[in-house]
């Protein structure tokens, strides 16, 4: 009786579920056309051009001294912003995962705010507080201290566009976590460092390091924010995507694009290693579910 | 004293959550504090683990004074409802973990702790699980390794909050028996939060019943039950018919055998068992009708409805043992007469 009855329900939920054959092959032909026109059909131009005049043109416009100094510049500004980001991230999802405060939504706004203003206003904030013309301008020309138009100020922006990226990540999880495997650490008489390092971290640490990869991804490739402050100084103040510009502005094709062969390269590490971070989290989730 | 709580105060905002508490829990009790949900006896728990400051008052382990000591100087063993168990560690390190944050110097060697670990395991008889995660184990089981966890640093006082919470009925009832042997075991003070007075009353060998942040009564199980100090006690600890004699006509009552000249309150609380139903006599005008009965076991619960003078129907209910029912055979509907033996009187 059963089975007689549940075999009409089930075919009629399956004929709900199929559409026309047109449908489903026009969705995944207009998806698949889409991706294939403005994502990989321009990052296969990106190599194309970059090996246009052969692999020796390749390696020597990036070994070029104005080349590696970018590169050089861009891997100063991810090693002291990814860190300070990290940190900054974390104490920040800790503050706000665990305490009640006034203003703590306002909190979690503010945090955002980096996502929503234009890298480029970004980068003239620090102009106006910096730069010659600026608030401290005076003062930091007295004491010989450089900001806009030199390395520091290049930091600023990158660490103004990238500081919500470990917090959004780690917020979330760790509101949901809650604290009493914590509360729980603390009462077995460890330290505070021994609870972060023995019980938050382990908790934490998939979507923590998904956060620095995004982070980091972001700071070698920020171009706005940067532009707006390096002033461009060949040699001195370009970063990787600013030297893919100038590059390309000098008509040298094959410099811009063998750089931006190297960014788009680190893009899809990236997007490989967020992959394979978020399997991990998910198994971490699925392992606990079937207990 | 093993604990002593001493004027404590405790504000959410406007809230007063705890309202200047003072208690003293003898060497070797194990102490339910027993009260409606949002009544103050997580907070205090918590205040006297140190996970939860007081905004004034003193809490004193063992004579010394901890108020300003934090939660890992206590050395109390803290249980939590949700267990708290670390989700990434196995059953093993779980137990370990307060072992091996010990400083270098007090740190037992790695052999000892392994000992040490697999005896408590034992204790709580989950060693099979050893190696297992937190996530693959039952509430039950989970229950106890915290325990376990919490056993490992030898606290000199362990607090429960809401352990039998999460459970479901049967698991529960097999954990209360579990706990009271284990406590007569190792005979550690332990403070124990609740709502449900039969566990309470089951469980704890002195109950502190909580209200409104106030401390109602505390005593022996008995004390509380055989003798509340004050009507909220007395509705709270079990059933109770509560009889107001601005209300209820008192005729009946006098034919019941409830009035008596030296009565001190308006208000009566009767238990159920303490009310002897018999067949109504004619010559009684008795005013009670049997409506319903349900079996509890080796109890029956009858509902029974007695009609006041101004026509409104008040519902009564009475214990009696199984039986004794089937003896006086009386039938939905019958009308039966009432005694009452005893009544707490509250103003």
């Amino acid at each position: 009786m059963n089975a007689i009855s549940a075999t009409p329900y089930i075919s009629s939920n399956k004929l709900t579920l199929s559409d026309p054959d047109w449908v489903r092959y026009a969705s995944i032909g207009i998806t698949l056309g889409i991706i294939g026109l403005f994502l990989v059909f321009p990052l296969a131009i990106v190599l194309i051009e970059a090996f246009a005049k052969g692999w020796s043109a390749y390696s020597a416009s990036l070994t070029n001294p104005d080349a590696l100094s970018s590169m050089r510049l861009t891997l100063l500004v991810a090693l002291v912003t990814v860190p300070l980001t990290t940190v900054f991230g974390v104490s920040a999802a800790w503050a706000i995962a665990r305490f009640e405060f006034r203003g703590k939504s306002l909190l979690i706004t503010l945090i955002d705010l980096p996502f929503s203003v234009s890298p480029v206003i970004a980068g003239l904030i620090y102009v106006l507080i910096f730069g010659a013309q600026g608030w401290l301008g005076l003062w930091l020309s007295e004491h010989d201290i450089k900001i806009i138009f030199a390395v520091p100020g290049i930091i600023l922006a990158t660490l103004f566009v990238t500081f919500p990226f470990v917090a959004r990540e780690l917020i979330p999880l760790m509101q949901e976590i809650g604290h009493e495997e914590e509360e729980a650490a603390l009462s077995l008489g460890a330290s505070g460092w021994q609870t972060f390092f023995k019980v938050t971290l382990p908790n934490i640490k998939w979507a923590l390091l998904t956060g620095v990869l995004l982070c980091n991804a972001r700071a070698m490739g920020e171009f706005g924010a940067v532009s707006v402050v390096s002033g461009h100084i060949r040699g001195l103040t370009n970063t990787l995507p600013l030297h893919v510009e100038v590059s390309y502005n000098e008509y040298n094709f094959v410099g811009a694009f063998a750089c931006a062969s190297l960014l788009a390269a680190l893009a899809i590490v990236t997007l490989v290693f967020k992959t394979f971070l978020e399997w991990k989290q998910n198994q971490d989730k699925r392992l606990k579910a079937k207990g | 004293m093993s604990i002593t709580v001493s004027h404590i105060n405790k504000h959410f905002g406007a809230f007063t959550a705890l309202d200047n508490i003072s208690l003293e829990i003898p060497e070797g009790e194990l102490v339910a504090l027993l009260g409606p949900s949002g009544c103050g006896k997580t907070t205090l728990l918590r205040i006297i683990a140190g996970l939860e400051q007081a905004d004034d008052g003193d809490v004193f382990l063992k004579g010394d004074k901890v108020t300003d000591q934090p939660v890992k100087n206590r050395h109390i063993g803290f249980v939590f409802q949700h267990y708290a168990l670390f989700r990434h560690m196995t059953v093993f390190d779980n137990v370990a973990f307060g072992l091996r944050v010990k400083p270098r110097k007090e740190r037992p060697s790695e052999a000892e702790i392994v000992k040490k670990v697999h005896a408590l395991l034992e204790l709580v008889q989950l060693d099979w699980l050893h190696d297992r995660f937190p996530d693959q184990l039952s509430g039950g089981q989970r229950q106890r390794i915290a325990l376990a966890r919490a056993l490992a640093v030898e606290p000199s006082v362990l607090l429960l909050d809401e352990p039998f919470g999460a459970l479901d009925a049967s698991v529960r009832k097999d954990l209360r028996h579990w706990i009271r042997n284990l406590h007569h075991e190792l005979n550690v003070t332990s403070i124990f939060v609740t709502h449900d007075q039969e566990e309470a009353m089951e469980v704890a060998s002195q109950v502190v019943v909580l209200n409104h942040g106030r401390i109602e009564q505390q005593g022996s199980p008995s004390d509380i039950y055989d003798h509340p100090a004050n009507a909220f006690v007395s509705r709270f600890i079990g059933q109770t018919n509560i009889f107001d004699l601005d209300e209820h006509d008192t005729d009946w009552l006098q034919t019941a055998g409830l009035l008596t000249p030296n009565q001190e309150g308006k208000i009566a609380h009767v238990r159920p068992h303490d009310i002897v139903i018999e067949k109504a006599k004619p010559e009684n005008n008795s005013p009670a009708t049997l409506k319903d009965w349900q079996h509890l076991g080796g109890l029956i619960r009858l509902e029974l409805v007695k009609n006041d003078a101004n026509g409104s129907a008040a519902p009564v209910i009475a214990e009696m043992p199984n039986d004794q029912f089937n003896q006086l055979k009386l039938n939905r509907g019958d009308k039966v007469d009432l005694r009452i033996r005893q009544a707490h009187w509250f103003h």
